[in-house]
């Protein structure tokens, strides 16, 4: 594997190989004092956010470190993209400047395929960290490790997403690796924040979320967007809030095991009930901490030399 | 006395036994003439000289991409006689300096006739008439009218429009383009555009629009005319409103009649254009609309683009793609392969109609003695690899880059005066 692109047209024996990676590097890191390991030391690591990102960034920053690579942050704005650079010409100066790996985070759709293209005969990778609405890879692995952790296997269980699917990027990821790694996928929203051609996806839609929750083993909640409020796709939040959130109530109509998971930042009070944030069935906070695990193991794939075990 | 030009045994619309064919004084003539300079046919398909009512040749404001010297080179490679040239350059051809500046150009280099379009509002803003009139009777004879890139959204505005431009014997070109159903527009909504999560441009933003300036022009009964119609819709829309007597007129482009949104898989935005590329079945359909004459002709929409404007991330692209030299070669390939269209058809929908939709009286004649000698000569049996470096414009990024496509410009002949022969421009 060279790049991460997206999950779509990851197979399943990649998609497992990744997260059972990071189990052992999770398990390798347990107790450990300083948590370093040696694996990628020498490789250099950076990682280009044109859009704020806290807990991404932070992420794939200290799954670097913890392999020992060395780990540079460039963003847009102190950077010469505000010069008005563009993305390819950007791309090759970090390439030339000797980067193994570029993460990227973009606004546009295609970004991190396109920068794949350019730097196709350079060795260095490249890995989405979100592109526009499309996808976002690594959220996704995390949540299937986290998915993991508490259901076993995902094969046969049932996954609801529930939000704006229209535009958010972990929904798509989340569609094609959970459904790669045989979890039965509903998607929960209204019409108005559904794609077109979702009927083709391998996916049951609703518009009805208390009907679906009694059979999920997990419910993923998306954030729905500020703009979006104002841009007609819903009347009002308050009218969101009490259509699609997951309250108290609602929280109830889940079975026991089923586990709660958000992509963060969260809207308290909006798509996810404080109580519900804070109970014992949300994942939220083992999210992030897989999400290290996660892209520790995404960079080992892509960087480490064959010889190399984690 | 100049020289006269004989066309030896060529097949005018493709049909019959080869014909020798005498051109004097820029005219079709009788009999022959030894002293004439000879182009040999070899069985070529003759047709009335190209005419395209869609060109963006970007001069004056963005002569890196083209100028009007290399687009009328490109429209003389591709078998053009006439190019209509879009309104949306900087400064806007909305006044008679500029649409007066454009003809004389295209007149000094004198490849192919330059007709400039005219701006229907001031700034392609939407919001307020430029001077129909002072163009119209400027020396640049302006009777095609459009904001181009630009859709005229307003209804007020278009009544107003199509009704002036009666007086003017004019036809309103419009971009059907509905703004508030395009906020962000990337491509087309569909399941690829879904998957890659690239902002929807919806059908409906177009068919919409096309509906609603139908039932404009017919209500103030006056000549719209639609530009690059993409969408099922859009074809069955303008069958409705030809049905009832609208004096409606539809071009496609060669793009829309083979290209699909599978292109977008890659995120390469030399495949990004406005309208977007569509489905294999609005495909199918307009291929269908423009055999059975529902759209009356093809319109390349020619829109070179810097490579900086290409070569970078989907969403930063400028939309549009280069058109004039590979026009032929895409209709052939769509239109004559698959029996929709004989020569007689291509004939139809690359000259006559586009000629008499802009008015023009000189372009778009019968191959017939006394008439105007614009000409083509195509060699049916030719294939060519695209390569767009090696195009006459000066961008050279193309979607059908390294495409093998069908038949061949032998030569282009304007009022009897050859302007490229065997791929290059004659000196």
């Amino acid at each position: 594997m060279k790049h991460l692109l997206s999950t779509d047209g990851l197979d399943r024996d990649q998609a497992i190989a990744i997260l059972d990676t990071a189990d052992r590097l999770k398990q390798a890191l347990l107790g450990r004092e300083v948590r370093k390991l040696p694996t990628l030391r020498g490789r250099t690591v950076i990682t280009m956010f044109y859009e704020n990102s806290t807990r991404t960034r932070v992420s794939f920053e200290i799954a670097g470190k913890w392999m020992s690579a060395d780990v540079i942050n460039v963003s847009s704005s102190g950077s010469s993209v505000s010069k008005g650079e563009s993305l390819r010409d950007t791309a090759l100066t970090l390439q030339a400047a000797g980067a193994d790996c570029v993460i990227v985070r973009h606004p546009a759709s295609g970004a991190a395929h396109r920068l794949a293209g350019w730097l196709k005969h350079t060795s260095t990778s490249v890995v989405n960290a979100g592109d526009g609405m499309h996808e976002h890879p690594t959220q996704a692995l995390l949540d299937a490790a986290t998915l993991r952790d508490r259901l076993g296997s995902l094969d046969g269980r049932r996954v609801a997403i529930v939000g704006d699917v229209l535009h958010s990027r972990v929904a798509r990821s989340n569609v094609h690796l959970l459904t790669t790694l045989g979890a039965e996928v509903t998607l929960v929203a209204p019409p108005t924040l559904l794609p077109t051609g979702v009927e083709k996806w391998p996916v049951t839609v609703s518009h009805e979320i208390d009907s679906e929750l009694a059979s999920q083993d997990a419910v993923m909640l998306l954030r729905v967007q500020a703009e979006r409020m104002t841009g007609g796709f819903f009347p009002s939040s308050r009218e969101y809030s009490i259509a699609y959130g997951l309250n108290e109530r609602r929280l109830k109509l889940l079975p026991e095991h089923a586990v709660v998971l958000h992509p963060g930042p969260m809207l308290r009070g909006m798509e996810i009930a404080s109580v519900v944030a804070d109970s014992p069935q949300a994942a939220i906070t083992e999210q992030v901490r897989n999400g290290v695990h996660v892209r520790m193991a995404v960079l080992y794939h892509l960087l480490a030399h064959e010889e190399e075990t984690p | 006395m100049k020289k006269s030009l004989l066309l030896k045994g060529v097949r005018p619309y493709g049909e019959g036994e080869p014909i020798d064919l005498l051109i004097r004084d820029g005219v079709i003539a009788e009999g022959t003439d030894p002293e004439a300079e000879v182009i040999e046919g070899n069985g070529a398909v003759l047709l009335p000289g190209f005419v395209d009512l869609h060109t963006h040749l970007r001069e004056p404001g963005r002569e890196d991409t083209e100028t009007i010297e290399t687009g009328s080179k490109a429209a003389a490679l591709g078998g053009y006689t006439a190019v209509f040239a879009m309104a949306n350059t900087d400064p806007v051809a909305d006044n008679a300096v500029i649409v007066e500046h454009v003809a004389r150009r295209g007149q000094e280099v004198g490849l192919v006739d330059v007709h400039p379009v005219g701006a229907v509002t001031v700034g392609l803003k939407g919001e307020k008439l430029a001077e129909l009139g002072t163009m119209a009777n400027s020396k640049a004879n302006v009777r095609v009218f459009s904001d181009d890139g630009h859709c005229v959204h307003d209804p007020l505005i278009m009544r107003r429009a199509l009704e002036y431009s009666k007086a003017l014997n004019a036809v309103i070109a419009q971009h059907a383009e509905e703004p508030r159903l395009t906020v962000g527009a990337q491509a087309h909504e569909g399941e690829n555009a879904s998957r890659l999560g690239l902002q929807g441009w919806p059908a409906a933003a177009e068919e919409s629009i096309v509906a609603r300036d139908c039932i404009l022009a017919k209500q103030v009964d006056a000549r719209l005319h639609v530009c690059h119609v993409s969408t099922t819709g859009t074809a069955d829309v303008l069958k409705w409103a030809k049905a009832r007597g609208t004096k409606v007129s539809a071009e496609v482009t060669p793009h829309h009649l083979i290209l699909t949104d599978d292109r977008l898989s890659t995120y390469d935005p030399v495949n990004k254009v406005n309208p977007p590329l569509r489905t294999q079945s609005d495909v199918d359909a307009l291929r269908q609309a423009l055999a059975d004459g529902t759209i009356d002709c093809v319109a390349t929409d020619h829109a070179p683009h810097a490579i900086q404007d290409k070569d970078c991330e989907w969403s930063a692209a400028r939309p549009g793609m280069l058109g004039l030299q590979t026009a032929l070669g895409i209709v052939v390939e769509t239109m004559v392969r698959t029996g929709l269209l004989d020569w007689r058809g291509v004939a139809r929908v690359m000259s006559e109609k586009p000629a008499e939709i802009a008015g023009l009286t000189d372009q778009g004649r019968p191959i017939a003695v006394g008439e105007p000698a614009n000409l083509v000569l195509v060699d049916p049996d030719a294939s060519w690899t695209v390569n767009g470096a090696q195009l006459a414009s000066i961008a050279g990024n193309t979607p059908f880059e390294g495409m093998e496509l069908p038949a061949a410009v032998t030569a282009t002949i304007l009022r009897g005066r050859v302007t490229a022969l065997a791929g290059r421009i004659a000196e």
